[in-house]
Parts: C-alpha cells; sequence; structure tokens
C-alpha cells in the first residue's frame, strides 16, 4: 500500500506485525492491540519505535495510560462504511492529547480524505488510483467548515465572528 | 428566513463542482456504478426502477417564492413537468437523467438549495414543525435551533459514516406537529420552572421493521449546549451502533439493547468530557444572530375574524368547509395559516405539477409575508395569511385544483412511492391511497367522519409511517399476490402510540372495503364528539375485529 503522509507519497518506515511474527530488537514496529496487552511489559523495555493498531471496536480510551509509548496509532477502516475510526481519532486528537502519527489504513478512499484529515490523520495507507495531486485537490474541496475538529483549522461561525475571544485563536 | 452568506453559498457551489467531476467520471467509465454509488447517495440521488431519482433538501420545510419557481422550473427542464413532496419535508424528482443532474444542483444552488444529506448514511435534512413561527401555542421558534443543527451537521467529519441513516426532528411547541418521537433524536424546546428556554431530548424513536418510540433520555438540556450534547450522542451511537446487520443498525436498537438508562448514562458521560469551548458551547451571540433571520415579520394590526369573512363563510359551503378544515388559527390576531392539500380526490399524494408550484409560489409573495412550507404530512401551508385574504387565495387555489379541503380528513393520507417507483416494495400503495380516496370523494362524509389519519407503506421500511397512522396499511407479500396488513390506533402526535394489528391481511381488490368497515364501526359505535383516537382508547381493538373479519 502506498503511503500519504502530509500530502507526499513517503517510503514506510514501519513494520506491521502479524499475530505469529516475534518482535525484533530494532526497527519500527506496528503491533495489534491484543500483542501490547499480553507483551505490554517487554514491549516497554524496548528502545526501537513502537505502533499501535487498533480494529474498530477498541476505543483508544482503553489506552489511555499507555498512549505515551506510542510513535504510530494506526486506526482501521475495515470497510469505507465503517466510520468508528473518525471517532477515535477525534478522541486521541482532542481528549487524549495524542501528538503522533495517526494513521489511517484498511479501505481508505480518496473522497474520505478531507474528513481524515479534519478528524486528526496525518498519514494515509492509500490505493494506488490516488495520486499526490488527488490528495491535494481533496483538500482543497471545501472552502470552508461548520463544525470545529481536531485540525484546528478555523470554523466558519469563527470567522463571521472574528471579534469573539474564544474563537480568534486558530 | 435564513439567507446563505458567503460561506454557505461557497460549500453549496463546491459540492455542485465536486459531482459534477463524479458524474463525468462515471460517464466516461472511469469510475464503475459500484464506486460511484456511495457518491451519488451523498448527493441524494438514488437509482430506483425506471429511472434516477432526485431528493431536494428543504432545510426543516421552510422556502420561498424564488425557490418554489425554481422547483417548477427544474420539474420542466428535467422531469416530466410536476414533484412529489415527501414525508420528510423534501422534494422528489423521479424521472431524470444522469447527465442533467450537475446542471439541476447548478440551479438549486443559485436559490440556496441543494440535495445533500438526504440520503446516505449521515445526519439528514432536520425536520421540524410546519407552523414553525406562526403557530398559537408555541414556545418558541424552532427554526433558529434547526439552523443551527443543519450547520453544525453539514459535512461533519466525524458523523459522515454512521451504522445507519439519522434523522433529528425539533418542535416549538407543546402540540407536537413534527412527529419528534419517531425520529432517532427528538428535540422539544420546553421552559423550565425558572423561566429559561432549552430542550427536552427524546433519543431512539424509529419506524421501520422495529419501530420504536423514543426514549426521554434529557427533561431540560441548557441551549448553549446543545450542539456538545447531539455530539455526545451521535458519537456515541457511533462507536457502539450495530454495524454487523443493516436492520439493526439504527440507534433506535443501541438504545434497545443498551437498555435507556444505561444509554442515557454512556450519553451523560461522554457529554462531560466533551471539550465545551468554541461553538461546542453555543454563545449567546450566535443564537442571537440565527434567530435573527428569523424574526417575525411585519403583521399589522388586524381585527379578528372580519364581516366580510363571515360573510363569505355563509354563503359559500365549499368555501366554508374549505375554511373548516384547511384554515388553522394563527398567533396574531387578524391572521391564519393556510393548509394547501395536495391530497386532491383520486390523485397521487404529495404530487404536484409545475403550474400549480408557481401558482403557491405567488401566493406566497402576495398573501404570505413570501414564505411556503413543506408539512411530513405530504402537504403545503402559507404560514401568515391575513384573514380578509382568505376568501381570495381560495379562489385561485381552486382555479389551481388545490383547493381540496381535507386537511387531517380520511383523504388526507400519506402513502410511500410503494411499488410504482420503489425497488423495495412488495405492493402498490399509491392506488391503494387514490381507490380509499375515491370511495370517500364526498366532502361532507369525510367532515362528518372527522380527524382521521390513514398512513400507507408499500413494505416494512414504512416510509409511509404506517404504524402511526390511525388507520395504517401495510403492504405485504403474500406468494408472490399484494396483501396489506391493517392496524388501528397508531399516533405520532405527543402521544406518540403505535397501531395494533387487526388480524390476518387483506388482498388489494378488498383493502378499501376494509378501511370503510373500520370507519362504519368507529361512526356508529362513537360517543357525540368523540374522535377516532378516543374511541379507539375506549372500546379497543375487538368490536373492529368482529365487522373486520365478520363475513369470513
Ligand atoms: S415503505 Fe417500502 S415500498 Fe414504501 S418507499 Fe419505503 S422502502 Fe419503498
Amino acid at each position: 500500500m502506498p503511503l500519504l503522509k502530509d500530502g507526499r507519497f513517503v517510503e514506510d518506515q514501519w513494520q506491521r506485525l502479524e499475530e505469529h511474527e516475534i518482535v525484533p530488537r530494532d526497527g519500527a514496529v506496528i503491533v495489534d492491540l491484543e500483542r501490547w496487552q499480553v507483551e505490554r511489559e517487554t514491549l516497554k523495555e524496548r528502545t526501537a519505535p513502537l505502533g499501535l493498531l487498533l480494529l474498530p471496536g477498541q476505543s483508544p480510551e482503553e489506552v489511555a495510560e499507555d498512549l505515551p509509548r506510542f510513535d504510530l496509532i494506526a486506526l482501521s477502516f475495515p470497510a469505507f462504511k465503517d466510520g468508528r475510526a473518525y471517532s477515535y481519532a477525534r478522541i486521541l486528537r482532542e481528549r487524549l492529547g495524542y501528538k503522533g502519527e495517526l494513521r489511517a489504513v484498511g479501505e481508505v478512499l480518496q473522497d474520505q480524505l478531507f474528513f481524515m484529515v479534519r478528524v486528526g490523520f496525518d498519514a494515509f495507507e492509500v490505493n494506488t488510483r490516488t495520486s499526490e495531486e488527488d490528495f491535494a485537490a481533496e483538500m482543497a474541496k471545501f472552502p470552508a467548515v461548520y463544525q470545529p475538529s481536531s485540525c484546528g483549522e478555523t470554523t466558519v461561525f469563527a470567522r463571521r465572528h472574528v471579534g469573539l475571544a474564544q474563537c480568534a485563536a486558530e | 428566513m435564513y439567507r446563505y452568506d458567503e460561506f454557505d453559498q461557497s460549500l453549496v457551489d463546491a459540492r455542485v463542482a465536486e459531482f459534477r467531476g463524479q458524474v463525468a467520471r462515471r460517464l466516461t467509465g472511469d469510475i464503475t456504478e459500484d464506486e460511484f454509488k456511495p457518491l451519488r447517495l451523498m448527493n441524494g440521488l438514488y437509482l430506483q426502477l425506471h429511472a434516477y431519482m432526485l431528493r431536494v433538501a428543504i432545510p426543516y420545510g421552510t422556502f420561498n417564492s424564488r425557490q418554489m419557481h425554481m422547483l417548477a422550473e427544474i420539474s420542466r427542464k428535467y422531469d416530466k413537468g410536476y414533484g412529489h413532496f415527501t414525508t420528510r419535508q423534501n422534494i422528489q424528482y423521479n424521472w431524470l437523467k444522469l447527465d442533467d443532474v450537475p446542471d439541476l444542483l447548478a440551479d438549486l444552488a443559485s436559490v440556496e438549495m441543494h440535495a445533500i444529506q438526504t440520503s446516505g448514511n449521515c445526519i439528514r435534512n432536520t425536520t421540524s414543525d410546519q407552523y414553525a413561527g406562526a403557530a398559537a401555542d408555541e414556545i418558541e421558534d424552532p427554526r433558529p435551533t434547526c439552523e443551527i443543527i443543519r450547520q453544525w451537521s453539514t459535512f461533519h467529519p466525524e458523523f459522515s459514516f454512521l451504522p445507519r441513516k439519522f434523522k433529528i426532528a425539533v418542535t416549538g411547541a407543546p402540540k407536537d406537529r413534527a412527529a419528534v418521537q419517531i425520529h432517532d433524536i427528538g428535540i422539544q424546546i420546553v421552559e423550565n420552572n425558572k423561566g429559561e428556554v432549552g430542550y427536552s431530548i427524546f433519543v431512539g424513536g424509529g419506524l421501520g421493521r422495529t419501530p420504536m418510540i423514543g426514549k426521554h433520555i434529557r427533561a431540560f438540556l441548557p441551549r448553549q449546549d446543545l450542539l456538545a450534547y447531539l455530539e455526545a450522542i451521535v458519537r456515541v451511537y457511533n462507536m457502539l451502533g450495530r454495524r454487523d446487520n443493516i436492520y439493526k443498525a439504527r440507534i433506535k436498537i443501541l438504545v434497545h439493547e443498551t437498555s435507556a438508562a444505561e444509554f442515557t448514562r454512556l450519553v451523560e458521560e461522554e457529554f462531560e468530557k466533551i471539550d465545551k469551548t468554541n461553538l461546542l458551547a453555543l454563545p449567546d451571540e450566535e443564537i442571537a444572530r440565527i434567530s435573527k433571520y428569523f424574526a417575525p415579520p411585519d403583521f399589522e394590526e388586524l381585527a379578528p375574524s372580519p364581516a366580510a369573512l363571515l360573510d363569505a363563510i355563509d354563503q359559500d359551503r365549499d368555501f366554508a368547509l374549505w375554511v373548516k378544515a384547511n384554515v388553522t388559527p394563527h398567533k396574531v390576531q387578524g391572521y391564519s395559516i393556510v393548509n394547501v392539500s395536495l391530497k386532491p380526490i383520486g390523485g397521487v399524494p404529495g404530487d404536484i405539477t409545475a403550474d400549480q408550484m408557481d401558482g403557491v409560489a405567488e401566493l406566497a409573495r402576495e398573501y404570505s409575508f413570501d414564505e411556503i412550507r413543506a408539512t411530513h404530512e405530504q402537504n403545503l401551508v402559507l404560514p401568515h395569511v391575513r384573514e380578509t385574504d382568505l376568501y381570495a387565495i381560495w379562489q385561485r387555489l381552486v382555479e389551481l385544483e388545490l383547493a381540496t379541503a381535507n386537511i387531517g380528513l380520511v383523504s388526507d393520507m400519506i402513502a410511500c412511492p410503494g411499488l410504482d417507483y420503489c425497488n423495495l416494495a412488495n405492493a402498490r400503495s399509491i392506488p391503494v391511497a387514490q381507490l380509499i380516496s375515491e370511495r370517500f370523494a364526498e366532502l361532507e362524509r369525510q367532515h362528518n367522519i372527522g380527524d382521521l389519519k390513514i398512513k400507507i407503506s408499500g413494505c416494512i421500511n414504512a416510509c409511509g409511517h404506517h404504524h402511526v397512522g390511525h388507520i395504517g396499511i401495510l403492504g405485504v407479500d403474500r406468494k408472490g399476490e399484494e396483501y396489506y396488513q391493517i392496524t388501528l390506533g397508531g399516533s405520532a402526535d405527543e402521544n406518540t402510540r403505535l397501531g395494533d394489528i387487526t388480524g390476518p391481511s387483506f388482498p388489494y381488490d378488498k383493502v378499501v372495503d376494509a378501511v370503510e368497515t373500520v370507519v362504519n364501526t368507529y361512526v356508529d359505535i362513537r360517543t357525540p364528539g368523540e374522535s377516532f383516537l378516543q374511541t379507539y382508547a375506549r372500546v379497543g381493538l375487538a368490536p373492529f375485529k368482529e365487522t373486520l373479519y365478520a363475513a369470513a
């Protein structure tokens, strides 16, 4: 899967570990929640970068305490219609203060990228048909947004009330 | 009325441009129908039995003459010269060609209209009381609240891929004309004992194959918390709602399976945690700014019940019947609310021709401060009419063939599109409505029967709201034949109740007789002044069952 990060294709530095694979000593790896729960103590000792994959049904609030240990969190979209990860993303960014890479994996459609960026994703495993130009076009799709969300864009509301202190800050 | 500012307009225009590109990709074969489907559904475009159908949003049912003229023009340009008003306060066009749709959407955008979020698993167009701003019993006009919800829910990045579609309804009056208890979220504007205005919240109502009445989860929500609370509800639903079975995916099933008490706890917990800054604590300035758009028009000081009106009522029996059924008291003395029936005897409920649309638009501009409403009962409303103008308006409506004096009566039925259009249908709905309407064509008889709501759905999805009809009719399939199940005693107002099934269903050629039997039974056993629902509450199903199945 090509990886788009901040609008550019980049080489994926991360290895996603399957169930049966053992954790290598070095290198950036992504583990699933089950492995994290079972092998937490040993994984914590590890000095190389660690990422966590959460599936729908696995809320980030379950791992709130452990978040500082992760440099990457991957949220899975098993089907484009399964929108649970949009909520997880906002909880991670807005409530739990997660600052690392937030990666969308699974069925990630071009027409959804705008919403994903708005809820806080910054990396996307996209299908081979999506280009950097497509990504740029998606980002420019709507000239304004109504709701406050994770990426901190100024809302229509704030632009209407430029004087209001609480919304002036971008 | 709300007017778009540059931001609203820029978003709607951007959406038209986006969809134009998507249609072009589809027409050149760059994307398959499978890939195109979710994209067109996000723009209200369905592929039906015979053609494409587009559902156009009329936010909370409020629109003006310019918009109505455009709806007429669109039906002439791209359709067969008519449109269909639905139970969602929308208008649908049933005979479109795909390559016309981008131009159609651009025409809509030129009058501040769109088809955004009229389908798909997102927050749909918010519906409301068709008498908003005019009703005598209103605590507050619900439309500013609706408009705030419209903006918040438009292209909501978190809530565009919910387990299932999501419908919100708002009423500002204790008498519920918006059927809030059969919506995913029902909002009732209330006043607490300190005189503050806020919201009472119902969650998990809905019809379909598992009909449920909304659970009351919050008695008083301060108004600045509205959006934060809605985010809490929809977030809990987005994370926990079932996605394994499309028939169990609505929020009503989640509320039912987790229990109303536990669901309420989850929502309150989420609400506590939500960051209530920025828009999610609605500032008074914003509420005031939006409310200003809905300021009452410049009503004149008028005397009530002018002599000319009373004379006309005395002299013209048809006019008198129309006033009795179709005219409703207004909150301002000397004014009335006029209901325009889209249920002519033997017609298709909700259908309207382009010429009729133009006619209603002109009446609105001349007589009703340029305002029109679409109702969830598939009629139209001129909300602010001077009593002195009623006779002139009626005469014009007669010319337009829009003066049927049957609002709230037997022939004012709701019917879904059914087998004539819909690919999910088991049976026809519209012809059943037409036959019933013809059976009871005699208006004096309808007036004698009194308030009676018949609602017809062509399948268990219940788009015709049959569960909450005083008499509900549901099309079922029996070995490939169209049959109809009848329910009695349903209601969608502040005393919402689901109807009871009478027994075995009736074949197509017997269903009208069955309805007439129910009506005759009621007329026979009612006490003076007793409505159908009151009689039903008193006697129950038994006497109706007896007459319905006597011959069998
Ligand atoms: S109730 Fe059934 S037949 Fe009628 S419109 Fe809905 S899905 Fe179609």
